[in-house]
């Protein structure tokens, strides 16, 4: 919320999660952290929380939407996204930079606004990272253009993929471009006492393109 | 009636965490010990008139919440109450 009003300079309404209806709103943001403990799989109980059918039914009508680390493990569990995140496959928790290369996608609001194989670094922090779905669903993803952010080799001096994630894939988008998950924290990257300000770039890229 | 259910990860999906434990029980001298993978149980009690049908709403909420298909396959037991 604080990077998002920095970069604006206006502040995002806040949506309670027990909330049953949002009015019409640009872009929801289902933010990073933890939510019910976490308990049975990530994001399985948040993703059944009361204020998630309105997101749907937002995502649903079109409208953007943007899920950052348990937010992509929450919008997965909704079946807005495809696929799975599961341990990261060196078992430990990973905080630290990545290197990430923007892909080529289907017309979306994520990408449109930035360059394919434009480099960024942001960082990551979680437990469950690692990108997986089933290889017929990988193909259709790569096919239709969905995979929107990819690590890859960088200035970082560990492995390029943190966490195991399937085709290096840190951040995928809806067929429709429209609903985007990511495991890396933009917001976390926004200069002004960060390491880097390419989360600004990304953020900034995104806002325009909702605003379009 | 009384309901468990055992969760596990479908074929093919990877399990570090089993993996670990593998290497863990192979260096206590356990060198039988061969494809490890860790699951969860749920137990569950659930007013139904009988066991078909306590089944079915435990594979229901297996569908909805309980598992995540993707990655998950479960099993259903149903035992009456005695």
């Amino acid at each position: 919320m604080v990077a998002l009003e920095r970069i604006t300079g206006r502040r995002p309404a806040l949506i309670w999660h027990k909330e049953t209806s949002i009015d019409p709103i640009d872009m929801i943001i289902l933010p990073g952290g933890f939510s019910f403990g976490d308990y049975l799989r990530c994001g399985a109980l948040a993703a059944r929380s009361p204020a998630i059918e309105a997101v749907i039914d937002h995502a649903s009508r079109g409208g953007a939407v943007l899920g950052v680390c348990n937010g992509f493990q929450i919008l997965l569990e909704t079946g807005l996204l495809p696929g799975t995140l599961v341990r990261n496959a060196g078992l430990k928790f990973v905080c630290r930079e990545t290197s990430l290369a923007v892909q080529k996608t289907t017309a979306s609001l994520f990408t449109d606004g930035l360059q394919d194989g434009q480099e960024l670094t942001i960082p990551i922090a979680h437990n469950e990272g690692n990108y997986f779905a089933p290889e017929d669903q990988l193909a259709m993803l790569e096919d239709n253009g969905q995979i929107a952010l990819r690590y890859t080799k960088g200035r970082h001096p560990g492995p390029a993929n943190p966490n195991g994630a399937a085709h290096d894939i840190a951040g995928i988008i809806s067929e429709n471009g429209r609903v985007m998950g990511m495991m890396p924290h933009p917001e976390r990257a926004i200069g002004d006492g960060h390491h880097s300000a390419d989360g600004r770039i990304f953020l900034q890229a995104a806002l325009e393109g909702v605003a379009k | 009636m009384q309901v468990t259910i055992n969760i596990s990860l479908k074929e093919g999906v990877l399990d570090p965490e089993g993996r670990a434990v593998e290497t863990s029980l192979q260096s206590l001298g356990f060198h039988e010990a061969r494809d490890v993978r860790i699951g969860k149980q749920i137990t569950l009690s659930i007013e139904a008139e009988d066991a078909a049908r306590a089944q079915q709403r435990a594979a229901r909420m297996c569908e909805s919440l309980l598992t995540n298909t993707v990655i998950e396959d479960y099993i259903i037991e149903v035992v009456e109450d005695e």
